[in-house]
């Protein structure tokens, strides 16, 4: 990797590697909050109709969405062998870690894009073809929080994915980008892999137990 | 000047060298002419609001316009020049001059976070112009979603979109306090102004996204007809509550802790002695910070909520007070023995004082239950947080604005005028509030155009203290133009100050120090009051 | 103008008591307040710059006072919030002998329904030192009920029941208010409490009626919604019998005991799923959007009937 001068307002390297990681930390925080405050709403419906939110919740598909929790972990691995990498200086490893870690990536949009599809043929799409009659009301709202946090995930996982292949794309043409470039990528993403924890269980268990 | 090296003003020159600047001393100079627009759109609301009200019928505008007009005072007001007020202005400005730092940590974050400032800013505006907001600035569900008729959308994501120019604010300020500080500057040598902006940059990075969901699932609602909050749907209209105070509560100490913070440098500064209790002030303002997340249950006394979930708001919101009262203590002790000047930003800091410790004592008020069960949503709890907000925050940054004016122009503002501004504005301000202390004890209830006849006088005062108020707010906008011509060459410590940026030029160069100062004493430390800088290698 | 007003008028004896820790609030808020405003005067009089006053020996040592003046906020704060909690939770606890009143809020009018079925709009009539208990709801947005001659003010949130006792004890006309913005005439959506002595009250009472008793309508209802065709003698499907149920505990389906008041009743005829009483079948449809505010206060007050007949 190569070293280059700090950016003005810093002192020395490490300096300016600390503040970016920090800075990283603080916007994590911020998003644990954003994504916080839904989960909240969410939890407070859910306490106020457990019944039909349950009843909501058996119309998900729980195989894709075990699938994709499956997939998704894997990319954290790939991810944090990619971060393991950049520190022993390996470029082919690091390059393929990156690439494994978007492709999974993908693939996880690609199994959620298959389950929006698969509900907007079973009438689940609240406002668009919402089936009312035989999901209710509240079965409803349960959608609309379920393409709500799933969407917002799938955004932030896509701006993950963008930024991954950036980086392998510059690491494989040999212009790395400055540390800590990469960990901050990598924090990120595991941040929206454990968004995805969250959700997992608060959206597609519901109802499943017993 | 020719001869002088250039400083950040001079440097270059160009429109490009402003809007694409990624100084922070610049930036902060955009963000002063944006709040200041703001205000003047907010303050001319204000102004229409008081002429209806000084007749008991609705005799000037229609009421669907009064309504439009308290919700556009209240809207610009809080998220378009309260909440950037300080910390954008003087907090981008002075931050790194005290820690003497180049910059903040991420100069072209803090551009950005001034282009989306400006894009909510046009979006909300043009939520005006089109026609209009009538909801209150609170958004109250489910009337909101399912009964405005106005522009919400594009106001709520107006608000949405500035949101992120407080997050962006906030990070920048937590990360550049941790890691920018110079050789010396420990965490108990910060001055605490320093210590208040970041306990407000807590805030704006935990608080604000809270309010970008809910605005959001409000739009959600809104466009697509989906009961989140209106129970006709099956939502519930006090989770809106709940989740709109989160935000909103802690945005009251996002308005007053950097207020708080600038009193703390005026006090020492014109008192030439060091301010008292140092530790206590600093770590009141993490506490208020902190609990301050704990008590926007007290909006919602009367609102249907669990009796039990009242008694612990209640309880939290008065443990809230006690480190406001804490800082009013020690700046009063602070003036014990002290070598007291009487300069315009002084008089602003006792202003502040004076009116804080009234707008924090009604708080007393709205925090017991029972007296909040008859005093809230009437012109009690108008008066109660305006003599926070502009009392108390306005007040301060004016005050700021005089002690920093001659570090960020270079000039010297005409210290006559500015007295009798001060002066003004604190009589004009409580001619203004007071009286709705007592409207809000009578009962009158806030947001009406029209009002029974008995309650006449005392809006007629307010009018009239409103009156002197404009007078007040337009005095600084001209002497303070005056003196970008007129006034004094300024020189680098007009006031004996003891702070890391009095130690540079005025107007600073544009990468702050010449040499990078090294800190050897805490601030505020004056002997006899005489002052010793924190740094003396400079 | 008429004058300066300064104290609102007193309508009843909780007002008198809320008075009381008002004032305890403003003698704190004059003390300190006049304290730090006398302090800064003083100091800066005695310590302004160029003055000759003794300034040696500044206090060194401050966190005697920092732990002196945190205490003494602290002691006096919690003095103070449970003086408010302690009025408070009185102004939660209806006594049991309350006269029920329903009251609708809409855009923009507050609506009453009298036991007797006399009605009023914006005008509220009862009569003085009794227990007044409100049962309000709301047919759009949220309101709120606002008399300040007695202290009391409560939002009414759609969607649900909120109820707010008071008694006024003086005979005479108070403001009524909606405190909540409610939309374009929130300024013009109230009117007058107005208290009358007992016996004027019952004239009144006598002068607006020839109604049926609100029960009596809500019987009507009862056979008319088709609520009797199951929960009626003789019904063709298994549904609890409604004799003697208001105002007991109901065992629910899923274990949870609940008390059949205002609110159960009102969420059974609305949302029947969400609370089914144990050992019944949920087949009961709901009836939200057929039933209006003033409607289903009519119901709630056949099905209190019914508790009392049971009961007694």
């Amino acid at each position: 990797m190569s070293e280059a001068s700090p950016a003005f307002q810093y002192a020395t390297l490490s300096q300016q590697r600390e503040a970016a990681t920090l800075g990283m930390w603080a916007f994590l925080a911020t998003e644990v909050l954003f994504f916080g405050a839904l989960i909240a709403a969410y939890s407070a419906y859910r306490t106020a109709w457990p019944a039909e939110i349950a009843a909501a919740a058996r119309h998900t598909r729980v195989a894709l969405g075990a699938i994709n929790t499956a997939v998704l972990l894997t990319s954290s691995a790939f991810m944090a062998t990619a971060v393991a990498a950049e520190e022993a200086d390996r470029r082919r490893p690091l390059v393929l870690c990156l690439l494994a870690t978007a492709v999974l990536g993908l693939s996880f949009i690609g199994i959620k894009g298959y389950e929006y599809w698969l509900e907007y043929r079973e009438g689940l799409v609240p406002a668009l073809n919402f089936d009312f009659g035989r999901y209710g009301g509240i079965g409803e709202l349960f959608f609309l929080f379920y393409f709500f946090a799933t969407g917002l995930h799938a955004v932030h996982l896509t701006i993950g994915i963008v930024m991954v292949l950036v980086l392998a794309a510059r690491i494989g043409a040999g212009r790395p980008p400055r540390p800590p470039v990469l960990r901050m990528v990598g924090l990120y993403w595991h941040f929206v892999d454990i968004v995805w924890i969250f959700l997992f269980p608060l959206i597609y268990l519901p109802g499943r137990t017993g | 000047m020719h001869g002088s090296p250039p400083n950040y003003l001079t440097a270059r020159t160009t429109i490009r060298s402003w809007l694409f600047s990624t100084d922070h001393k610049r930036i902060a100079l955009l963000y002063f002419a944006s709040i200041t627009f703001f205000f003047l759109i907010g303050g001319l609301a204000a102004v229409l609001i008081r002429l209806e009200l000084v007749t008991p019928a609705a005799d000037l505008v229609l009421p669907d316009t009064y309504n439009r007009l308290f919700t556009m005072h209240g809207v610009i007001m809080v998220w378009f020049f309260l909440v950037p007020s300080i910390p954008t202005t003087l907090g981008n400005f002075v931050l790194p001059l005290m820690l003497a730092a180049r910059d903040l940590a991420f100069p072209r974050l803090n551009l950005a976070s001034w282009y989306f400032y400006i894009a909510g800013g046009a979006l909300t505006v043009l939520a005006l112009l089109l026609g209009g907001v009538d909801t209150g600035w609170t958004f109250y569900e489910p009337y909101a979603s399912a009964f405005s008729n106005g522009y919400v959308t594009l106001a709520v994501l107006g608000i949405f979109l500035s949101g992120f120019s407080s997050i962006l604010t906030g990070l920048n300020f937590i990360v550049t306090t941790h890691k920018l500080r110079a050789p010396g500057m420990t965490w108990y040598r910060l001055p605490l102004f320093v210590w208040s902006l970041y306990s407000t940059s807590v805030i704006l990075v935990l608080a604000t996204p809270v309010l970008a969901m809910t605005l959001l699932m409000l739009v959600a609602e809104r466009v697509l007809g989906i009961g989140i909050f209106d129970p006709a749907l099956g939502g519930d209209p006090l989770l809106w509550q709940h989740m709109f105070w989160f935000y909103s509560h802690p945005a009251v100490y996002i308005m007053v802790l950097p207020a708080i913070g600038i009193v703390s440098e005026l006090v020492p500064a014109f008192a030439r002695k060091q301010i008292f209790g140092y530790k206590f002030v600093a770590w009141a303002s993490v506490a208020i910070a902190a609990i301050g997340f704990l008590v926007w249950g007290h909006h919602m006394f009367v609102a249907g909520q669990s009796l039990y979930a009242s008694l612990v708001f209640s309880f939290l919101s008065y443990l809230v007070a006690v480190p406001s009262a804490i800082k009013v203590f020690n700046w009063v002790a602070t003036l014990h023995k002290g070598w007291i000047r009487f300069d315009a930003p002084m008089l602003y800091a006792f202003g502040f004082i004076g009116l804080f410790t009234i707008g924090g004592l009604t708080g007393l008020f709205l925090a017991a239950l029972a007296i909040d069960v008859h005093v809230t949503d009437t012109y009690f709890v108008v008066a109660h947080f305006h003599y926070i907000m502009v009392g108390g925050s306005v007040s301060a940054f004016f005050g700021g604005l005089h002690y920093w004016w001659p570090k960020i122009t270079g000039r010297l503002y005409p210290e006559g005028w500015a007295r009798a501004a001060a002066i003004l504005m604190f009589f004009g301000f409580n001619l203004t509030f007071f009286p709705q202390f007592v409207l809000g004890w009578l009962g009158m209830p806030r947001r009406y155009d029209a009002y029974p006849p008995e309650f006449q006088i005392w809006h007629v005062l307010s009018s009239a203290g409103a009156s002197t108020l404009a007078v007040a707010y337009a005095m600084p906008l001209f002497y303070f133009f005056w003196s970008l011509v007129w006034g004094a060459r300024a020189p680098a410590n007009p006031w004996g100050a003891t702070g890391l940026e009095w130690l540079t030029g005025s107007p600073p160069p544009a990468r702050n120090f010449e040499r990078t100062p090294i800190v050897v004493r805490g601030p505020y430390d004056y002997v006899e009051g005489q002052p010793r800088p924190q740094a003396e290698n400079v | 103008m008429r004058g300066f007003p300064v104290w609102p008028v007193e309508a009843g004896h909780y007002a008198g008591e809320m008075d009381a820790l008002f004032i305890g609030l403003v003698i704190v808020t004059v003390l300190t307040a006049g304290f730090v405003c006398f302090l800064l005067i003083f100091f800066a009089a005695r310590y302004r710059a160029g003055h000759d006053a003794d300034r040696s020996h500044t206090i060194e040592k401050t966190w005697r006072w920092e732990v002196g003046w945190t205490t003494a906020s602290l002691l006096i704060f919690v003095g103070l919030a449970v003086w408010g909690a302690d009025l408070y939770l009185r102004l939660y606890r209806p006594p049991k002998n309350a006269v029920q009143i329903f009251v609708v809020g809409k855009q923009w009018m507050w609506k009453a329904q009298h036991p007797g079925g006399q009605r009023e709009i914006n005008e509220l009539h009862v009569p003085a030192g009794r227990a007044i208990r409100l049962v309000m709801a709301s047919q759009d947005t949220i309101h709120s009920f606002y008399v300040p001659a007695l202290r009391v003010k409560q939002d009414v949130v759609p969607g649900r029941y909120e109820s707010m006792w008071f008694q006024a004890d003086r005979p005479g006309r108070y403001h009524l208010f909606c405190a909540e913005y409610c939309g374009t005439d929130h300024a013009r959506m109230g009117g007058w409490l107005t208290v009358m002595a007992p016996r004027a009250f019952a004239g009144w009472l006598r002068d607006r009626g020839g109604q049926q008793s609100l029960a009596a309508q809500g019987e009507q209802l009862f056979h008319a919604f088709g609520c009797s065709g199951c929960h009626g003698p003789g019904g063709t499907v298994r549904a609890p019998d409604l004799n003697g149920v208001y105002g007991g505990p109901v065992a629910l389906q899923d274990g949870r005991v609940v008390s059949a008041d205002e609110r159960y009743v009102r969420d059974s005829i609305l949302m029947p799923k969400s609370e089914v009483a144990a050992g019944y079948d949920p087949v009961m449809p709901s009836f939200a959007g057929q039933v209006g505010e003033d409607d289903l206060a009519k119901l709630v007050a056949y099905v209190q009937s019914l508790g009392r007949k049971g009961a007694g």
